[in-house]
């Protein structure tokens, strides 16, 4: 008995002193594949652009202007607000959260509806949710592109079997670049919320029929609140890279839906972009994001107290 | 007597197994009342389909004479405490207690009130504002037995809620269910896999096995009187014998024990001549004086404190155990000895089957 707490001392220096080693090859890639490319964006977002693409190492604040500030086509009219890539932004926040919202009224009753199979045909239904993920989301949305293009098995379908008169126009509208978003993010929101309701002890819902609760008032009062941070781990999983998605507001949106995404892209290709406008942009967006994610890690710690 | 709960001819069908095969049973007002029986007897689906958590495949339930076999549970006037509590993780203690009246629509007032009230009955008033997960199991239990009250439910439904205590706590809990019952006068039906609990705490006692009831007495009678060679074994300890039936008349039976002792005891009805077995607890057998009713060969004597237990075999090899008081005027056989045994007056119990 005395030895013990000698051992178990000896034991816990032993590893620390072991910790620096250990935790080096975690540092050096979270340092080399997440620090460096975010600093070295936020750093070409202060330079000034090069004309065959790439930058010129001199302080500017241009790409930030360029993003706020207007002054007119020739730049000799007052400054104003520039508005057009402010509604590039909502109009991206908006898709993705209609996207989030979208994945969660489908992948809520999805994940539900697996959770409550016997634990063998859970491994199964996890097993199928990721399938699609085999294959490269590249190819994935552009499949989607061919099958709902006008002339695609979907129109065909529907028009063969006289649902409709003419094709549907969906590809490059909105609808498609929501289908997109949706498909693509989809089991980002099933997983979280399946591993939350996976682990929700259903004698719960049966304590609130028992105190006189209907199954929604059950729903609202004990099931969503439980399960809840499953819900918002699938929520900020859909949204955030949705907000950023670019491969399905370009493959499947028009010049009408355009996204950050696409944006931040087209700034990085070939000699006709502006990098450190592109810096800028995901600066930008970057922030956004950490907005949203502080916002909710004070929600989540309000709810804990 | 006014009935509370009227069971009859319940049947609940999984596929193909049957977990109650027709039971019928009748709990009056103010009882308490236990369904006992081992693990897989039926007992917690009855509860459940009394709760509405199961509905029932065959049969009906009345509660106060009013069929309820097809309300779902939020419309019948009857609350449960489950086993592993399930209490709302997210709510506070309060509002956990408050929850049933909230869904009744009592007002905020009110309902704080009668929260208070209930957490008091349960000497939990500080802790009114802390989560679940901050309590301790006993602290939990008693948190769950206050939601359960707190809307006055016309019976209670106890889903085994002692199985997760320790002993210490478990044997002060048995007296506090039993004084809440007494104070609150609502109906109690207690679930328990534990004779113990069910003879210490029960008005009533129902003993199943199989999705069907065996017995139903008060303690004593469920204890002193088993009907067949289940109850006999299932409640307490107890040897069963081989016995012969010689003849019966006036309710009274002449039985030979084995080795050729010859016996009166009580009939059973519809007791006929032949092989049958009794039922002898172990303490209603004392060491012969005189003229033994049985002879056994002692195999090992086992010191209990209070009690000495002496296991012994007879010719035929029946295993047959003896509880003798712990008193020193007792002078102890040593193993390998030959002891003879008294059965006391009317302890050979006669069981059917």
């Amino acid at each position: 008995m005395a030895a013990a707490p000698h051992a178990s001392g000896s034991l816990a220096t032993g590893w620390r002193s072991l910790a620096v080693p250990l935790m080096l090859p975690t540092w050096l890639v979270i340092g080399t594949f997440l620090l460096v490319p975010v600093v070295l964006m936020g750093v070409y977002s202060v330079l000034t652009k090069d004309f065959r693409g790439g930058v010129v190492w001199e302080f500017s604040l241009a790409a930030y202007d360029q993003f706020f500030v207007t002054r007119g086509l020739f730049g000799d009219e007052p400054p104003q607000i520039e508005w057009t890539y402010i509604a590039i932004f909502w109009r991206s926040i908006w898709q993705a959260a209609l996207a989030t919202l979208l994945c969660l009224l489908i992948g809520f009753p999805t994940a539900w509806f697996i959770a409550t199979r016997s634990p063998r045909h859970r491994a199964l239904w996890v097993f199928l949710i990721t399938v699609p993920y085999w294959v490269n989301l590249l190819i994935r949305t552009v499949s989607l592109r061919f099958l709902l293009r006008d002339q695609g098995p979907l129109n065909e379908g529907l028009l063969a079997i006289g649902v409709i008169d003419a094709p549907l126009r969906i590809i490059n509208t909105d609808v498609a670049v929501q289908l997109g978003l949706f498909y693509s993010y989809l089991p980002f929101m099933v997983l979280p919320i399946y591993a939350a309701v996976e682990r929700y002890n259903f004698a719960l819902s049966e304590a609130a029929r028992d105190l006189y609760a209907g199954p929604w008032t059950t729903l609202r009062e004990i099931v969503l609140p439980v399960v809840k941070p499953g819900i918002v781990a699938g929520c900020i999983l859909v949204f955030v890279p949705s907000l950023g998605a670019f491969l399905a507001p370009d493959l499947l949106g028009g010049a009408k839906t355009y996204m950050i995404g696409s944006l931040i892209d087209e700034q990085f290709r070939g000699s006709m972009g502006n990098w450190p406008f592109g810096g800028a942009v995901a600066m930008i967006l970057m922030s956004l994001v950490l907005l949203v994610l502080l916002w909710q890690a004070r929600a989540a710690g309000r709810g804990r107290r | 007597m006014r009935q509370a709960i009227g069971i009859d001819r319940v049947v609940k069908r999984y596929g193909a197994f049957e977990a109650l095969k027709g039971v019928s049973l009748s709990i009056a007002d103010n009882e308490f009342f236990t369904l006992l029986g081992p693990s897989g007897c039926g007992k917690t689906t009855l509860l459940r389909t009394i709760a509405g958590f199961e509905d029932v495949t065959a049969g009906e339930i009345a509660l106060y004479g009013e069929n309820i076999a097809a309300l779902p549970p939020e419309k019948r006037p009857v609350n449960t405490v489950f086993q592993q509590y399930a209490l709302f993780p997210h709510m506070t203690v309060r509002d956990n207690v408050g929850f049933g009246l909230r869904m009744q629509g009592v007002a905020p007032a009110e309902r704080r009130a009668r929260a208070a009230e209930m957490l008091e009955l349960v000497h939990l008033s500080d802790f009114a504002d802390r989560l679940p997960t901050q309590l301790s199991g006993g602290q939990q239990q008693r948190v769950a037995l206050a939601r359960a009250l707190a809307p006055r439910p016309r019976v209670l439904l106890l889903d085994e809620p002692l199985s997760a205590l320790d002993l210490k706590l478990r044997q002060a809990m048995r007296v506090e269910l039993k004084q809440l019952q007494e104070t609150t006068g609502i109906t109690f039906v207690f679930v328990t896999h534990d004779q113990e609990e069910a003879l210490a705490m029960s008005d009533r006692i129902a003993v199943m096995s199989n999705g069907q009831v065996q017995q139903v007495g008060d303690p004593r009678t469920i204890y002193e009187a088993p009907v067949n060679r289940f109850v006999a074994d299932f409640i307490g300890e107890t040897n069963v014998l081989p016995v012969m039936v010689d003849a019966v008349a006036d309710g009274r039976a002449r039985i030979t024990l084995p080795g050729g002792h010859v016996l009166t005891t009580d009939a059973v009805e519809g007791l006929a001549p032949g092989a049958h077995h009794v039922s002898i607890r172990p303490e209603r057998l004392s060491l012969a004086t005189a003229d033994a009713d049985l002879t056994a060969r002692v195999e090992r004597v086992i010191y209990l404190g209070t009690d000495l237990q002496l296991l012994a075999r007879l010719a035929d090899g029946t295993p047959i155990i003896t509880r003798l008081q712990n008193s020193s005027r007792n002078e102890l056989p040593a193993a390998g000895a030959e002891v003879g045994l008294t059965v006391e007056a009317g302890a050979a119990r006669l069981l059917l089957d």
